[in-house]
């Protein structure tokens, strides 16, 4: 669904992305791991077109995303944090995007969040008077609202309370079970372990491993998720190293 | 209005009444179906005193001397041609009137000024309600005195590409004296009307619009009177040089442009009095030069570019109770002028103020700004009127007046706008 | 487009700066109008603020809109939304609620206390000077990702139109006063929207000295109405410039 090919970034003489090459196929859900710095960010504003890569192309359903603008319609982004505008209330910032999406009933509307959330009680309020978890829980109803058949979530679940945390990752993994492409990241291991079919690990701008978590857990005979990951992540620095 | 102008007037009336009185002995009526087909078998018949009544038509009249004192009248503006083969009317005697006619197509050309009505060395003329078009000079008067033109409407060539060398002007007098010019109005000449070595003549109700060069010129013309004239749109404005003792009252001077155009250009006039009048809309209001003891008064300056250029030879002229507004530059200067006085007019740029509440403002007003200097030597620095920078300038000047001519300087500018009560 | 050019025009409308500036525009406008009984000298006071006061109103608010405006842009590029359009609507957003504001604070007391043609040219410039200022404005809030940089030269561009190059101009013509100037002139008002409106102005307000010295150029050039046009599309093109060049880097800029 998206093949990003020979993909690299710097900014300013920094070196962000090296020479990326990747495919992700609907039905996936890729856990995109790695420190702070690794790219992580940057790889996904590629994806969305916020970022504009210096060399290698991004294909979405075999189309160069560069001079399109359409293929964002099938994308939803849940940013690490939202901005917003200050003097928006809620429920308008809602009607303004489904009114630049230009939607009609034809369209399929995913309402399903804004309602476990219970946001219909704020949509009165200005957005600058949201805390940051209410926050992220615009941002990840926003992520829904169209049925996007590509969901990029930036660190979902940070901010938000256990049970809306939950609520989140259930809606993700019927996501999932709908046949949708999922990109996650996150610094949770146990979350990914939850949430992930296949895990990509960036380092300083390159691909260290990209694998599905089953083949993880087999191949490092741990039961245990986040264990697993840090002994693969040091068996790869190791190999650097030699 | 002043005795010795009544006293003209009642002279001229009286002409006016003999005229008619003497008519009454014997008309001869011209049309080309009459006995009489044409003017000049009509004045062979004519005795002194007699009237002669042209019926509307067209008359071919070229050169036609008048040597009988008659009264000439046209019925319906009979059209006299001059074919372009010289003068039209030549008047030889004196006691004439030449009244209804519309008189065209003289000679063209440098060689003599070919006139529409020819008046030489005569009197007691009268030229009134006439139509003038296409004549070289429509009236001239060499050497005529205590004559009468009025009313007469005078159009300049009707040709497109006529230049103002190849027109003459519309009622030229030279060396005349004691001759009503009024109610007349001329367009298309080169000047409107053009005296030289001409006196004691009064110049009223006129309109001289769109003449090539000036509407009103006047040279070597001493003790004449401008009343109620209104002097537009003319090439180059107005222009009157060498004379003394001239009265110019409520005149408007308007709209002439260019940057050899004037309102009213003076140049070594002297003991003049300058009152009442409106100069407005012209690129300079009033420019003098070389002109000593003239008296400005109550006069209008409104919207010029400059409303007065001062030259820094005149002497002993006095400003005073004129309203200067919405000028470009109110006065400006080459040099420094000396024993002019400015006292007591209306300056809008002025922002002093008046405590004591005597219509009076306490301090005193200078109107020769540092940018009208800076535009009198660097004529490009027009383009920057009104910005920041030019702003910037006066309001340093204002701190520091160091720069303009401390002899141009009203020390009691008033408050309101002076009104003749 | 249009659509986002409306949102955008609702937050402008809910800050207050905007109504202030109207406001602002008004008190003048109507002081100015009521103190003095000649209205065409109002006209010619009103004219010098609105040279000065447009294009720094225009820039800054405009610059720093931009720049508050970031989170809305980021909304924005993730959506199936050209990035050209949401600079474009975000210029019309702007532009437009200036150009009302101006509307209601001077045009609207210039159209009661002196109407005519003056009047019309102060009004038809004064929009025209606000499109371009904000334009200009657009131009260095994409230039510059750092907000005190891209005020700071938008500050300096007001700077440098408003004083600076007529300062240069003045000493250009006193050290070249012995040369023929009138089409170096001519040629480099064209540079300076600021000189351009104010000469078009000028054209109705002071024809008469315009018509001295310098005179024939002038009056063949901005006096006729193909003048006139052309003034009005240099004006455009003073406009459309920065708005095209900011437009291209904002097609390319990472956010």
């Amino acid at each position: 669904m998206i093949d990003i090919l020979n993909l690299e970034k710097s900014f300013r003489k920094v070196k962000v992305l090296k020479d990326i090459n990747i495919s992700f196929n609907a039905g996936q859900v890729v856990s995109v791991i790695g420190p702070n710095a690794a790219g992580k960010t940057t790889l996904i504003k590629c994806l969305l077109g916020m970022v504009i890569p210096d060399k290698g192309v991004v294909l979405f359903d075999g189309k160069d995303i560069r001079n399109d603008d359409n293929y964002r319609k099938h994308i939803g982004y849940m940013p690490q944090i939202g901005h917003y505008p200050d003097n928006m209330k809620v429920g308008q910032l809602f009607k303004m995007i489904k009114d630049i999406r230009n939607i009609s009933i034809a369209d399929c509307i995913d309402e399903e969040l804004i309602d476990a959330f219970h946001l219909r009680n704020i949509f009165h309020k200005a957005m600058r008077t949201l805390s940051g978890g209410t926050r992220q829980k615009v941002s990840a109803a926003l992520a829904f609202l169209f049925c996007p058949r590509v969901l990029i979530l930036d660190e979902p679940t940070a901010g938000l309370d256990p049970e809306s945390a939950e609520t989140l990752k259930s809606k993700i993994i019927s996501a999932r079970e709908e046949g949708k492409l999922i990109l996650i990241t996150s610094h949770i291991m146990s979350e990914v372990a939850e949430l992930a079919d296949s895990v990509l690990s960036l380092q300083e701008g390159r691909i260290i491993f990209y694998k599905p978590v089953t083949e993880i857990l087999s191949e490092m005979q741990e039961e245990r998720f986040s264990k697993a990951i840090v002994k693969l992540i040091n068996q790869y620095q190791h190999a650097e190293n030699c | 209005m002043k005795p010795a102008m009544l006293y003209k007037l009642v002279i001229l009336i009286g002409i006016l009444i003999t005229g008619v009185a003497d008519a009454a002995a014997h008309t001869i009526i011209v049309h080309p179906s009459l006995k009489v087909k044409n003017i000049s078998q009509a004045l062979q018949q004519a005795h002194n005193g007699d009237t002669i009544l042209v019926k509307q038509g067209r008359y071919a009249v070229a050169n036609l001397g008048i040597d009988k004192s008659v009264t000439l009248l046209g019925e319906g503006y009979p059209v006299l041609d001059g074919q372009m083969k010289g003068d039209v009317l030549i008047v030889n005697v004196n006691h004439v009137i030449i009244k209804g006619f519309h008189i065209c197509n003289t000679n063209k050309g440098s060689l003599r000024n070919y006139a529409g009505i020819r008046c030489e060395s005569v009197k007691n003329i009268i030229i009134e309600n006439n139509r003038f078009n296409n004549t070289l000079f429509p009236v001239y008067l060499p050497k005529t005195s205590h004559s009468v033109v009025r009313n007469n409407v005078i159009n300049g060539s009707s040709h497109e590409n006529t230049t103002a060398m190849e027109s003459g002007s519309g009622i030229y007098l030279w060396y005349a004296s004691d001759i009503l010019v009024d109610g007349n109005s001329v367009s298309g000449q080169r000047d409107g009307i053009y005296f030289e070595f001409s006196n004691g003549c009064t110049v009223s109700n006129n309109r001289c619009k769109n003449n090539y060069r000036y509407g009103l010129h006047f040279m070597f013309s001493d003790s004449n009177t401008y009343i109620k004239n209104i002097f537009s749109d003319n090439g180059a404005g107005v222009a009157v040089m060498y004379s003394g003792h001239i009265i110019m009252l409520q005149n408007r001077f308007e709209y002439n442009w260019g940057p050899a155009a004037y309102g009213l250009l003076l140049k070594e006039i002297n003991d003049s009095r300058i009152s009442d009048n409106i100069f407005g809309h012209n690129t300079t209001g009033i420019y003098m030069e070389s002109c000593s003891r003239n008296q400005f008064s109550g006069n209008n300056f409104n919207m010029n570019g400059w409303a007065l250029n001062i030259l820094s030879d005149c002497t002993g002229n006095r400003f005073d109770h004129n309203n200067f507004t919405g000028n470009t530059f109110d006065v400006s200067t080459n040099g420094s002028p000396e024993q002019n006085s400015f006292d007591a007019n209306y300056w809008d740029k002025y922002a002093g103020y008046d405590l004591n509440k005597d219509g009076i403002g306490d301090i005193p007003y200078y109107p020769v700004s540092l940018y009208s200097k800076i535009v009198e030597n660097i004529p490009y620095a027009i383009t920057l009127f009104r910005s920041f920078v030019v702003s910037l300038l006066d309001k340093a000047e204002r701190a520091i007046p160091s720069l303009i001519p401390v002899s141009v300087i009203d020390h009691h500018p008033l408050m309101q706008q002076y009104r003749k009560s | 487009m249009l659509k986002i050019a409306k949102y955008t025009v609702y937050d402008i409308a809910r800050n207050k700066i905007i109504l202030s500036y109207a406001i602002f525009l008004l008190v003048i406008s109507l002081s100015l109008f009521m103190l003095d009984n000649d209205p065409s000298r109002s006209l010619s006071s009103l004219m010098s603020v609105m040279l000065i006061v447009i294009p720094l109103v225009g820039i800054i608010f405009s610059t720093i809109f931009i720049y508050n405006n970031s989170e809305f842009i980021e909304l924005l590029v993730a959506q199936p939304v050209k990035r050209s359009y949401i600079l474009l609507a975000d210029y019309l957003g702007v532009a437009g609620s200036l150009s009302l504001a101006y509307l209601i604070g001077m045009a609207l007391p210039v159209t009661i206390y002196a109407p005519g043609t003056t009047g019309l040219y102060l009004i038809v410039t004064g929009i025209a000077l606000t499109f371009i200022f904000t334009s200009i404005a657009f131009f260095c809030a994409v230039i510059s990702r750092d907000k005190a940089r891209g005020i700071g030269m938008a500050l300096l561009l007001w700077f440098f139109f408003s004083v600076v190059y007529d300062g240069l101009l003045m000493g250009f013509l006193f050290l070249f006063n012995d040369y023929p100037l009138e089409k170096p002139v001519l040629f480099f008002t064209m540079f300076n929207p600021i000189d351009l409106a104010r000469i078009t102005v000028m054209m109705k307000m002071d024809i008469a000295a315009l018509m001295g010295y310098t005179g024939a150029v002038y009056r063949d050039f901005f006096g006729t109405s193909i003048g006139m046009v052309f003034t009005l599309i240099l004006l455009a093109i003073w406009a459309v410039i920065p708005l095209i060049i900011a437009v291209q880097i904002f097609r390319k800029k990472d956010l």
